[in-house]
């Protein structure tokens, strides 16, 4: 580090689910050489899992968060499906399973937008702290607002007529599911949908003309990455089960309908010493150029079609947006976010119409095998689950890569790209620490997945010079103000 | 719209998986109603960082795993007149506790040194981390607890009722339907 290089740090990064800092590295005409995501909390799932018996696990990995439990539940359940030597499920598992799923990402999806991030898009990312808050957008767009508690609402309500709980229920059983649903739960959830589905696109719309109001948040924290997803046998969207596919910035593909249990062949993750969350890679690309992005962003762009028409129209305009190429926008994962839970609001409607989420032929038995690795399209991205088990069927070995994880090198890159845009040679301000936290905010991280554990502390920035003497502090107040303490 | 001063509630994430938050968001659009009687301090889901010298009611869900946790805690129970241990994490370690069978040493090893996939293995180090405790523990171990919401997580139901108990000055009380365990 030369000499002249000082610390910045913005501890914690707020509005997202779990606990991380951001700190950069600016040299004396404040140009930042470097920017770091850091995730500071740690679980040891993969360890105090070990000895523990197999069917445990899809219920209890929920815990890890309670953002996202389904996918969790559902990630694990595909692995433990293998470990009973089930390749195929019922129609009505399937289906119910599927339910569950897209109740889970139309829940998580609303909230991301609604509750955590619609603040910064509608009042402006430097705009009055104290207002920068679900709170204040229930006083300043009450329509709105009510719309998105009440879209998450209905995905909970989906998740409860399944599992039995809104948040850590009960559902999937090795080879399949525990129940099915009533006609009369059925009846409840679809007196609904007409409204969720319009109110879906209504959040299509509003994230539409949001983004091409504000020509400067194409710009923002944009990246030309290699996008991962799961992908359906036709190349449509797909977030339960299907193969992967990676594309690389140009259009070309990496690979495609890969069957995800080898995944140890494709991916390999790296340790860096000043943070928790691993750093995973394309193995035939290699670290410096094999980072990549998941979630709504890289599927909606990954995808050839979706199949519910409102969705595929949609994506259509999404696609035209870029001229038909990828939509490397980062601000453009709020749009993507929305497309997809339209999606999930149609493909619900079309699930409460098909009899066999009500019927009782649930679960398939089969032979024990040693390994189960399991693959989900979870809200913020790929999720895998991978456990071996001894002949008692006690956990050995367990291995998760989380969504957010896979998207650690991006969310470090979009805040370098940001801090480069917006903090180089300025006066650090409140409203200039939230751009940064925008940046991170924009892929849904969910960093109490990644470390499988949360916390939360005051913000802070620290300008220390080479020498470690501090040269300048500001504090955000509790009423949200900032305060200069030197 | 009566004048009265509004209570302030905080509320914060230790080592939990957030789902007792999103329980509390489970009371949907009540929460329009109750934002009537009740301001938000210090909560992950705004950008107020400290609590405020007076706040009224604090909720905590989850454990300690770190010594940033304790020191949080410690800034809830300054501030915060009531503190409510939420959930099983907060009042007795819940899932993460499970690491307390192993050292913190093994299970860092097992996750970046024996792990699938790793390169690079090694146990991130660097003054940006904050020191792990050697067990995850109960908030009431640190700190003094006044009341305990059971629950993995406590129905959204059983938010509102505590808080609307405590908004009325009443002592809280929940009937059996929104005692939970699980
Ligand atoms: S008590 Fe349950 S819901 Fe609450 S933080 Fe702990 S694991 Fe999550």
């Amino acid at each position: 580090m030369s000499e002249q290089m000082r610390r910045v740090a913005i501890d914690p990064v707020t509005r997202v689910e779990g606990h991380g800092k951001i700190t950069l590295l600016q040299d004396a005409d404040n140009r930042v050489h470097e920017a770091r995501l850091h995730i500071v909390e740690f679980r040891g799932f993969e360890k105090f899992i070990q000895g523990r018996p197999y069917w445990e696990v899809p219920t209890f990995v929920q815990r890890l968060c309670g953002i996202c439990p389904v996918s969790h539940h559902l990630a694990a359940a595909k692995a433990v499906d293998q470990l009973v030597g089930v390749e195929e499920l019922t129609p009505s598992s399937l289906k119910l399973r599927q339910l569950l799923h897209f109740g889970q990402t139309l829940q998580s999806h609303a909230l991301h937008f609604f509750h955590l991030s619609s603040p910064d898009l509608l009042f402006g990312f430097g705009s009055d702290v104290a207002k920068r808050n679900i709170i204040g957008v229930i006083e300043a767009h009450p329509e709105t607002a009510v719309k998105g508690v009440k879209l998450r609402k209905y995905g909970q309500q989906v998740i409860a007529a399944i599992s039995g709980k809104r948040v850590h229920g009960s559902a999937a059983v090795p080879g399949g599911m525990n129940k099915s649903l009533t006609k009369e739960e059925r009846n409840v959830l679809l007196a609904d949908i007409k409204d969720i589905i319009a109110w879906s696109e209504e959040a299509v719309s509003l994230n539409e003309q949001i983004h091409m109001a504000h020509p400067e948040n194409h710009a923002f924290g944009k990246l030309n990455t290699n996008f991962l997803g799961m992908i359906g046998p036709k190349g449509e969207l797909e977030l339960y089960h299907g193969g992967l596919r990676a594309r690389a910035p140009d259009g070309s593909t990496l690979f495609d309908q890969f069957d995800y249990r080898g995944y140890q062949d494709i991916i390999r993750e790296e340790v860096r010493s000043w943070s928790y969350m691993k750093f995973p890679y394309l193995t035939s690309l290699g670290k410096e150029k094999g980072w990549y992005r998941v979630g709504p962003l890289a599927r909606v762009n990954n995808c050839d079609s979706i199949s519910t028409p409102l969705a595929e129209a949609a994506r259509k305009r999404f696609k035209a947006f870029a001229h038909g190429s990828f939509v490397q926008d980062t601000l453009a994962y709020h749009w993507a976010r929305m497309i997809e839970m339209l999606y999930c609001a149609e493909a619900i409607e079309l699930l409460l119409n098909d009899e066999d989420i009500s019927g009782s032929d649930l679960v398939v038995t089969g032979e024990k095998r040693s390994e189960g690795i399991g693959v989900i399209e979870a809200p913020r991205g790929t999720l895998f689950h991978h456990y071996k088990i001894d002949e008692e069927g006690m956990i050995k070995k367990a291995n998760l890569i989380v969504s957010t994880t896979s998207n650690n090198q991006a969310m470090n890159e979009s805040v370098r790209s940001v801090a480069d845009q917006y903090i180089d040679g300025n006066e650090i301000t409140e409203g200039l620490l939230n751009h940064l936290e925008v940046a991170v905010r924009a892929y849904d991280p969910c960093l109490s997945c990644a470390t499988h554990a949360l916390g939360k502390m005051p913000l802070q920035v620290e300008l220390i010079d080479a020498n470690g003497g501090l040269v300048d502090r500001l504090t955000k107040g509790s009423n949200g103000n900032i305060e200069r303490s030197l | 719209m009566s004048t009265k001063k509004k209570v302030r509630v905080a509320t914060t994430s230790l080592a939990g998986c957030f789902g007792c938050h999103m329980s509390f968001l489970d009371i949907d659009e009540a929460i329009v109603g109750l934002i009537e009687h009740v301001e938000f301090s210090r909560s992950p889901i705004n950008d107020i960082k400290h609590c405020d010298p007076d706040c009224d009611i604090g909720l905590i869900e989850g454990g300690l795993c770190n010594a940033e946790n304790v020191h949080v805690l410690k800034e809830f129970r300054e501030s915060c007149k009531i503190i409510i241990a939420v959930g099983a994490c907060a009042i007795n370690g819940g899932v993460p506790a499970m690491r307390n069978h192993y050292t913190l040493k093994e299970c860092l090893e097992e996750a970046y040194l024996d792990g699938i996939g790793v390169e690079n293995p090694m146990i991130p180090n660097d003054v940006e981390l904050p020191l792990l405790l050697s067990k995850v523990h109960p908030i009431h171990e640190v700190v003094h607890v006044d009341y305990y919401l059971p629950g993995c997580p406590p129905p959204a139901e059983a938010f509102l009722k505590v808080l609307t108990d405590l908004l009325e000055g009443k002592e809280p009380s929940l009937p059996k339907e929104i005692l939970h365990y699980d």
